[in-house]
């Protein structure tokens, strides 16, 4: 991550196109989870892996640019929305953390099914790619 | 809420504001508001002697914990009014003295006076107690009170040995004693002594009797300095001289004999009790006084001579608990050895008070206390002089002085011991009046010392710091009162035995009354031509031969080599513990941190190994059983791989390798999930796989080139014993633990319920976000702190010099 070479075009370009697929995997991770393998956790860690990508191909800064957020706050905001998921339970006088689910008919869509357990694991999600990012630029940054 | 209980808590009450009227009056000296309290306590106390007079005492209940049987009952008899009065009287008098001996400007007398009271307030609680648990607690204040006044000079070092000393040691007594009093509780299912005593006759024949006795006793014989544990009375007398005249001669000191004469009705009558309380108090008095014949400062004479008067108190206690082994007449001659004891209790109390007060006025006129500088002052302080020889004439027991009717009485009772006919008293009975003679006789000697060495001879003014003079009016008056008890009681013995002896006589034998009875104890000067006169008269003659040759004697004192001294056992026991531990503790806190994780393995397989073993779950492994699924050909092509590359792990020359190697069976367990189909733990076990393999190369580009192992050949060896048990032993519980499957699995439940409940078909995404979303949470907050940690390690790093210094201000 350190020692860029000169000229690796051929990698940055590679870069802009692939980040985006492994976005769209993520995307797909997060959502599948409820059916398919995949979820919060794998679905953020994917994600993350995109941002490492730019980083290794670009650097830091430009990273930085094209993302501009604090991952720590990132984490924060992961965190308070499982939180408020689970306290969310609480209107409806059920215990913490209780979810339900309900099959409705959207526009564009069609007929989905929505959980509020996606809620929660876009919390997880959240805090996970936050958590990463925190690691993995706080350890590229440093010296 | 009687009006016992305020009396006891006064004190207590009181010490909490005298900082407050020795700050706000810093003229008037911080005494005179304290000086009250015990004056009124005394009267009060005095006026509770018809009530006590009568037999039926005083009781008082305040509860404490109930549901432990804990309560604060109190309850007042002849024997705690007896050292009630002890305690406020004599603890008015030295608040008086303490006024003209403590400057109020050089000395931090505030604080005096707060121990002084809380000592007081303690005292009355461990006499006046019912309860056993509740006089343990204050007795555990007098211990705590008295060290804080022994270190009173806490800037001299002797002092806070002697405080450390003390407190050790009685501290020590207290927690055998606690234990004596819990096993007493198991015996008989309460505190209180008072309905303990009827349960007497099925209490000596419980196997924890002995203990419960032996244990009381080391409590006992530790706080009143009784032989072994009598070497820190000596180096108490580093406390200012009317503490020493207060806790070590009149009543701290006194608290074992209290306690000794408490537990008399449970414990008196066995034999044991009886040896251990006859010959330890025996041996203390002769001990006492043979060493304090050599002493040449004036307040260690008196710690041995206190010592040796304790020890004779405690055997009269043991003699005279011969008395409730017998019924009728027969135990008369041996409640007249527990009458003598508590005469003699009274009379040390006074006398010795009034010994100290006397050695403390001569500290404080002429600077020392060191009978070889000392000598002629009877011309200079005449008052003092006389204050000296009637204390010192009662100690060496010559009449007209109470000491001398208590030395006959005490005679008596060794006369009567050496005619014992049970207790195996046959074979030993002659050993107690020649040991109790000898030691009368070294009484008189050291009393004649501390007489004439003090007041007679050539005067030495030029050996003395400051010029002496005769003492206020104000030191002189507290001795003045104890002398003239001293003389009074010597003269009208009858006084001191109808209120004082005779009720105390009533509560330590109970079970001797017929109700309605009292004791009729008549102490008359003159009893004829007996043999006790005559052992006094053999007294006087063969001490003061020794007296006038001693000089030529006392070389006696250096034969004993100083090392086999009780202080040095002290001393070198203490230090040899400090070093044992140090050495142990050396031994395998190395600071090495693999040293530690090798005993946490070996603990371990321990552990689980005698588990195993205990629970038979060696035999429990099956190899055959039904619940294992076949081995296919990927697993084992997988196990395989995995073990060679977790092998080649030790064996690698460089961190790259490791690295790879452990990356290698990370992707491997990836595999494994695969096979047993675990699509989610796959996928997240890829991607963490491969941050941690990066991780790793990024430490490993930071890190210092691998090194040769330094640790020798023998600790890799039993490294690798260890390692290969922790291994065989965990293999050997999972085996055990799958061949024995008790319950069923809940997996069924979630398998069914996962989409019906949760709304989704990914079973271990529902348990994870739905089911036991719980855990994921908390999981997730952990990641959050290990990130915010890993940011403040890097980001919040001190600069390198400060780190540096921070460092070397550590190590020096």
């Amino acid at each position: 991550m350190r020692r860029m070479k000169a000229n690796d075009v051929i990698l940055r370009t590679v870069a802009k196109l692939v980040v985006f697929i492994i976005l769209a995997f993520a995307a797909h991770l997060f959502f599948a989870g409820h059916n398919d393998p995949g979820g919060g956790f794998i679905g953020g860690l994917v994600t993350a892996s995109a941002l490492v990508l730019l980083a290794l191909a670009f650097d830091l800064k430009t990273v930085r640019k094209v993302v501009p957020v604090d991952f720590r706050i990132v984490t924060a905001i992961g965190l308070l929305v499982a939180v408020l998921t689970g306290v969310g339970s609480f209107a409806f006088d059920q215990p913490f953390l209780s979810h339900t689910f309900a099959y409705k008919e959207l526009p564009f869509l069609g007929k989905k099914e929505l959980a509020t357990a996606v809620l929660f694991d876009l919390g997880v999600y959240l805090a996970v790619v936050g958590v990463t990012m925190t690691i993995i630029l706080s350890i590229g940054e440093d010296r | 809420m009687s009006f016992m209980h305020l009396a006891v808590a006064a004190p207590f009450a009181y010490a909490a504001i005298v900082p407050l009227l020795h700050r706000s009056f810093p003229r008037v000296h911080t005494g005179w508001f304290v000086l009250p309290l015990p004056v009124a306590l005394f009267a009060y106390w005095l006026s509770r002697f018809a009530v006590v007079r009568s037999g039926v005492g005083e009781e008082a209940r305040l509860s404490w914990i109930p549901s432990l049987g804990i309560d604060l009952s109190f309850h007042l008899d002849g024997l705690s009014l007896l050292f009630v009065l002890l305690i406020t009287g004599i603890g008015g008098l030295v608040t008086l003295y303490s006024i003209f001996y403590l400057s109020k400007t050089k000395e931090r007398i505030g604080r005096f006076y707060v121990y002084l009271l809380l000592f007081m307030g303690a005292m009355l609680g461990v006499v006046l107690s019912d309860n056993l648990i509740a006089l343990y607690a204050f007795w555990e204040l007098t211990s705590l009170s008295s060290f804080l006044l022994i270190a009173f000079w806490h800037q001299r070092e002797r002092s806070r040995y002697g405080a450390l000393k003390s407190m050790m040691i009685t501290v020590l007594g207290g927690f055998a004693m606690l234990a004596g009093f819990v096993l007493l509780y198991i015996m008989t299912g309460t505190y209180s002594v008072r309905e303990m005593i009827p349960q007497v006759g099925a209490l000596a024949s419980q196997p924890l009797f002995f203990w419960a006795m032996a244990l009381v006793l080391v409590g006992a014989f530790a706080k009143s300095a009784q032989f072994p544990f009598h070497i820190w009375l000596p180096d108490a007398m580093e406390a200012p001289t009317p503490v020493s005249a207060y806790l070590h001669s009149a009543t701290m000191v006194k608290a074992g004999l209290y306690l000794v004469a408490r537990l008399t009705p449970l414990f008196g009558g066995t034999s044991e009790w009886f040896w251990l309380v006859s010959a330890f108090g025996l041996a203390t008095l002769f001990w006492g006084s043979f060493q304090a014949v050599k002493q040449t400062d004036l307040k260690a004479i008196l710690a041995f001579s206190t010592i040796s008067q304790l020890g004779l108190i405690m055997c009269l206690l043991g003699l005279g608990s011969a008395a409730l082994a017998f019924e009728g007449n027969v135990s008369d001659v041996y409640v007249l050895a527990m009458t003598a004891a508590v005469f003699h209790l009274v009379n040390h109390a006074t006398f010795k008070g009034a010994l100290f007060m006397v050695a403390g006025i001569v500290d404080h006129e002429t600077g020392t206390r060191d009978i070889r500088k000392l000598g002629g002052l009877a011309a200079i302080m005449p008052i003092t002089f006389t204050f000296a020889v009637v204390g010192a004439g009662s100690m060496a027991g010559l009449p007209p002085f109470n000491g001398f009717l208590s030395k006959e009485m005490f005679f008596t009772g060794v006369l009567n011991a050496s005619r014992m006919n049970f207790f195996s008293m046959e074979a030993w009975g002659a050993l107690f009046p020649i040991v109790a003679w000898t030691a009368s006789v070294f009484t008189f000697v050291y009393s004649a010392v501390f007489v004439f060495k003090t007041f007679l001879g050539k005067a030495k003014p030029e050996q003395l710091p400051t010029k002496p003079h005769e003492a206020p009016l104000g030191l002189l008056l507290p001795p003045a009162a104890l002398v003239s008890l001293v003389v009074a009681f010597g003269l009208f013995p009858d006084i001191a035995s109808y209120y004082l002896i005779e009720p105390a006589l009533a509560s330590i034998y109970p079970s001797l009354l017929a109700p309605g009875d009292d004791f009729h104890v008549h102490i008359s000067f003159w009893h004829g031509w007996t043999a006790e006169l005559f052992m006094t008269i053999g007294v006087v003659a063969v001490g003061s031969l020794l007296f006038w040759q001693l000089r030529r004697w006392l070389g006696v004192y250096g034969r004993l080599p100083r090392q086999w001294s009780l202080n040095a056992l002290y001393d070198g026991a203490l230090e040899g513990l400090e070093r044992g531990s140090a050495r142990l503790t050396n031994a395998y806190m190395t600071g090495s941190v693999r040293h530690y994780l090798l005993y946490i393995f070996t603990f371990l397989i321990a552990v689980v190994g005698y588990a195993l073993y205990r629970t038979g779950a060696f035999g429990a492994i099956d190899p055959g059983y039904p619940g294992y699924a076949p081995i296919c050909i990927y697993e084992a092509m997988l196990v395989t791989a995995t073990l060679l590359a977790t092998l080649s792990v030790p064996f690698a020359r460089s961190r790259m390798t490791m690295i790879i190697l452990v990356g290698a069976v990370g992707y491997m367990v990836v595999l494994f999930f695969v096979l047993f189909r675990a699509p989610d733990l796959a996928l997240t076990q890829m991607i963490i796989e491969t941050v941690s393999v990066a991780l790793f190369l990024l430490c490993f580009y930071h890190l210092p080139k691998l090194r040769k192992e330094t640790t020798s050949r023998r600790f890799k060896l039993t490294n690798a014993v260890v390692s290969v048990g922790v291994g065989a032993i965990v293999a050997i519980a999972a085996l055990a633990a799958s061949g024995t499957n008790g319950f069923e699995s809940i997996a069924d439940y979630y398998l069914e319920e996962s989409y019906h409940l949760g709304g989704g078909k990914n079973v271990v995404n529902v348990i994870l976000v739905d089911f036991r979303g719980f855990d994921t949470l908390l999981e997730i907050m952990v990641l959050g702190i290990a990130s915010l940690g890993i940011y403040a390690m890097i980001k919040l790093r001190a600069p390198r010099q400060v780190d540096r210094k921070g460092d070397s201000s550590n190590e020096s």
